[in-house]
């Protein structure tokens, strides 16, 4: 065997990434010796996404490729190191390093540059361009002390970056040469919609004008910029992204071919004038005697690139499949984005260049958007543009080239006004869905879900324009099933257990479980969710029968599991209300327990540390002094917070702390969904913060007003007002109706918040249902909550007088009094927090 | 009818067959320091795995909720709810992660 042939790759962008991944998907990775280098510090990324990094996207996140990708096809990558040289007779690259490599096949993918007009001033500090993450980061170090940037340019990367300074906070000015914005994208009436909502937000747009000088103060920075109609304009900084022209120097340098305007001439198979050298990407230019700045038509190329080379590979290397010829003539310029907000779109034909050609135009200053269609007299569509509103792009774009099956105008009229929205089944199977891989409307239907389009045909990577069209054309799942063992929702679990009488989860799964779960031993997700639904319903002892194979860990001990298996424990301390000798209690067991104390955000005190052979007996301390279970362990009411109310406090209209403990008292032990939050605050100054609960009151001089639906944590919700001035009576029948009417009708693990929110006609249909008893439901629901109030027993009292129950708080069943060795403590700050280190030895041993 | 786990050639009774609540789960101590975790499902077979959630290192898993897919029992790690197959071991949400198994037989006390 001969030495294998070496490849090697100038240039690691997302044209390159996407040879590589060409090549590797031809298996050519291999046979061959591949080499890459890369000028930039980081391996290829979505330079299309690029202004997604001042949205919060790290430049992490915008890297292309599976990670492992170089390692696990043996790819060389050499980061920051671009090629300087090539000796085409020798056959060798060299790098700036000095590194060098003999080549079989060369490769080059350099890319563009920026380009910046040659006015005085160009290169002073505070000049960048627009085009790597390196210019990202400088530009958003010297916004912090700019005020005022300008931008020169107005196409597509140009608006991106006056996006980018306007959203560093600088007032921004975007300079645009050509009479109207994105002048290659859009026609007139589509640069004047663009204009005037961009001016709407706030940046100031010269149109018509060039830059004849960027001038600077006496220590280099820049202070502004003269423009060709006489007028100056202050400036703290300068971005340049007047477009780009492509890098073919190094192909210059060793007399490949190069096009007279730029770019290296390439053929069909993208071969240089030398045969065994590839141009793909934005430094070529194709035989139609274009340069390329888009990614689609650069990645066609990498591809055609990529075909071409396992070819000739097959024939020097027999064994190698021989591959169909394939060949890059040509691309459209087809694009979709979305600027500062702004969808622009435009496809095809955009400026109606063909012979005869006909338009349609719908234009709505008013709202900013505006809409053409290019047509042939024989009604084919051509191409078209789209600002504003370019949500018939994905539909259209397919469609050029074809007769669309409705009249042009009905494709872009407003919605209501005789729009018709074209199905994706309109489209043909050979339409091209994804434009940057080039994927068809057959070859997603081959798949069935989103993650495996992803992965077979690339589709939707790119510029992802395309998802929204690819969702409609994979089937529907529809499957609101609460889990892979029940076809139904919580809410209608409920409604079969509560209607057949249903008392065991057994007998729900055998008889209305999915086949093929019925007989089994149901799932984590199900089986809680019906245990609560069962005592929701029942308001038994929880820990009895088969429902104690049903509840999660904390519900089945009674308290909350922390990270290395122990236990915290929530006595109830309803309304905040606490004596000072159950106080004493609390800090006595904590002592002598050696357990850590923390006040919770529920005005309660939380007792950390207990192994699970240690709760029956704190709680026996506990109980006999008058506590009982808080719930905290539970999908359950927890507290009822209260500020001090009228009794104390001069502003108080209501006694608070009374109704809050009468509340908590009524409501305690109440399964649900999820958790439940409760205050009550003595006047409208809201000290208790009811209006980020569940449900919460607020005092008025003439009674209560009640607010449902509220939230705190990660989606903070302010609840909202369902009935005013309530008498006590009025009060707690309402809550009664609500909290039911919540727990009959939530999915599993939904707020009251979220289920408010999804909830159909919203507040006004639950004020309808618990106010005006539209349902005829009511009397059934405050009968459940009389039932549950006086079925209510302490969980913790009956588990510490019943033996069997008792008889689980151990942490060996074989070794009953033995503590269990993997739960221990360290100190820290006066108390103590559980020792880590013994969880992370593989099999803890006693000792 | 006890319990009883091979633990490399010998059989190790762990507790008595009637101290398993079907669905649930119970921690034993092994002679060489070492938990398993022992369950019976709704037919009253028996399985055992180690106790150590391997996400956590929490000795947890006897704690944790069983469950069938397939008609392959699992537990969920009551911590971060990650499944393991009971039989195999092997985590159903991480297939680079495998908690030790336990043959089981009952035994006459």
């Amino acid at each position: 065997m001969s030495t294998p042939p070496t490849i090697v790759v100038v240039g690691h962008g997302m044209v390159g990434q996407r040879f590589l991944e060409a090549l590797a998907d031809r298996g050519v990775t291999a046979k061959a010796r591949i080499v890459v280098l890369c000028e930039e510090p980081r391996p290829a990324y979505d330079r299309v996404q690029l202004t997604s990094y001042f949205s919060g996207r790290t430049p992490d996140d915008l890297a292309l490729g599976e990670p492992g990708f170089m390692e696990q096809h043996g790819i060389e990558l050499y980061l920051d190191d671009p090629a300087t040289a090539v000796d085409r007779e020798a056959r060798t690259v060299t790098a700036r390093s000095g590194r060098s490599f003999s080549y079989d096949t060369l490769v080059l993918a350099t890319g563009s540059y920026p380009f910046v007009p040659p006015v005085p001033g160009k290169d002073a500090e505070g000049c960048f361009v627009y085009r790597t993450i390196e210019d990202l980061l400088a530009i958003e170090a010297y916004a912090k002390t700019a005020r005022t940037g300008a931008v020169v340019g107005g196409g597509l990367l140009g608006l991106e970056a006056a996006g980018a300074l306007s959203g560093l906070g600088l007032a921004t000015h975007v300079v645009e040469f050509a009479p109207r914005l994105m002048p290659v994208q859009v026609d007139e009436g589509g640069g004047a919609a663009l204009l005037r909502t961009i001016e709407g937000m706030g940046l100031t747009v010269h149109t018509g004008v060039g830059t004849q000088a960027v001038t600077t103060d006496d220590a280099g920075a820049v202070n502004g910029m003269s423009l060709s109609d006489g007028s100056t304009l202050d400036t703290d900084m300068v971005v340049f992204s007047a477009g780009v022209r492509p890098r073919d120097q190094l192909a210059r340098d060793c007399g490949l071919s190069v096009g007279e305007r730029g770019g290296i001439a390439v053929d069909e198979q993208c071969r240089t004038s030398d045969p065994v050298v590839f141009a793909i990407g934005e430094c070529a230019m194709a035989v139609d005697g274009r340069v390329y700045g888009l990614v689609a038509p650069g990645y066609e190329m990498a591809e055609t690139a990529a075909e071409t080379i396992t070819g000739t590979l097959a024939e020097a290397f027999p064994g190698t499949a021989e591959t169909a010829k394939r060949a890059f003539t040509g691309a459209d310029m087809s694009t979709k984005l979305k600027l500062l907000g702004v969808d622009v779109a435009s496809f095809g034909d955009a400026h109606g260049h063909a012979e005869g050609c006909l338009d349609v135009t719908y234009s709505d200053s008013r709202s900013g958007v505006y809409k053409k269609l290019v047509v042939s007299p024989d009604g084919a569509l051509l191409g078209g543009v789209l600002v504003g509103d370019a949500d018939a792009y994905a539909m259209l774009r397919p469609l050029t080239g074809s007769v669309p099956p409705v009249a042009p105008e009905q494709l872009i009229a407003p919605a209501g006004s005789g729009q018709v929205t074209l199905g994706p089944s309109a489209l043909p199977d050979d339409a091209v869905v994804c434009n940057c891989h080039n994927v068809t409307k057959a070859q997603v239907t081959a798949c069935s879900t989103m993650p495996e389009v992803k992965k077979c045909t690339k589709a939707g990577t790119g510029c992802g324009s395309c998802v929204k069209l690819i969702g409609q054309l994979l089937p529907q799942t529809g499957d609101k099933g609460l889990c892979g063992c029940f076809p139904h929702t919580r809410a209608e679990l409920y409604e079969i257990v509560r209607t057949l009488r249903i008392t065991s989860y057994a007998e729900l799964l055998d008889a209305h479980g999915r086949e093929p779960a019925r007989g089994g031993d149901g799932c984590e997700i199900c089986k809680p969710t019906v245990g609560s639904i069962l005592a929701s319903l029942s308001s038994g002892y929880i820990l009895d029968g088969e429902q104690a194979a049903l509840q999660d860990t904390n519900d089945h001990f009674l308290a909350n599991m922390q990270r290395n298996g122990s236990y915290s424990i929530v006595p109830r301390i309803p309304g905040g209300e606490v004596t000072p000798e159950k106080l004493i209690v609390i800090g006595e067991v904590a002592r002598d327990f050696g357990l850590y104390t923390k006040i919770t955000g529920g005005q309660r005190i939380d007792l950390f540390g207990a192994r699970v052979d240690q709760l029956p007996l704190i709680w026996t301390r506990l109980v006999d002094a008058g506590f009982e279970s808080g719930h905290a362990y539970g999908k359950a009411l927890r507290t009822v917070k209260s500020c001090v109310g009228q009794t104390w406090c001069r502003y108080g209209v209501q006694d608070s702390v009374r109704m809050a403990i009468d509340l908590e008292l009524r409501y305690r032990g109440l399964r649900a969904p999820h958790k439940l939050k409760s205050a009550v605050s003595g006047c409208a100054r809201e000290c208790a913060e009811a209006q980020s609960k569940d449900f919460g009151v607020i005092a008025t001089a003439n009674g209560w007003n009640l607010y449902v639906g509220g939230n705190g944590g990660a989606t903070p919700r302010h609840a909202d007002l369902l009935a005013q001035d309530l008498s006590d009576a009025e009060l707690v029948r309402l809550i009664d109706r609500f909290l039911m009417f919540y727990i009959r009708t939530a999915d599993r693990l939904e707020r009251t918040s979220t289920w408010l929110e999804r909830l159909e006609g919203g507040l006004d249909h639950l004020r309808d249902v618990v106010v005006h008893d539209s349902l005829g439901i009511c009397d059934q629901l405050e009968a459940l909550m009389a039932a549950h109030v006086s079925g209510y027993r302490d969980e913790w009292a009956e588990t510490i007088n019943d033996p069997e129950r008792l008889s689980r708080f151990v942490s060996f069943v074989n070794a009953p009094d033995a503590p269990d060795p993997s739960v221990r403590f360290v100190p820290e700050r006066d108390q103590m927090k559980p020792d880590l280190t013994v969880l992370t030895l593989e099999g803890t041993r006693a000792g | 009818m006890t319990l009883q786990l091979r633990i490399d050639d010998s059989w190790f009774t762990a507790c008595d067959l009637s101290a398993l609540t079907p669905g649930r789960g119970v921690a034993a101590l092994l002679p060489d320091g070492r938990q398993a975790a022992l369950f019976t499902d709704r037919r009253g077979r028996a399985y055992a795995i180690d106790n150590r959630d391997p996400f956590s290192g929490a000795q947890v898993l006897s704690r944790g909720l069983i469950g069938s897919e397939n008609g392959r029992p699992f537990v969920a790690s009551p911590l971060l709810k990650q499944r393991f197959d009971l039989e195999t071991g092997h985590c159903l949400d991480d297939e680079a992660v495998t908690v030790r198994t336990f043959a089981v037989r009952v035994g006459v006390a």
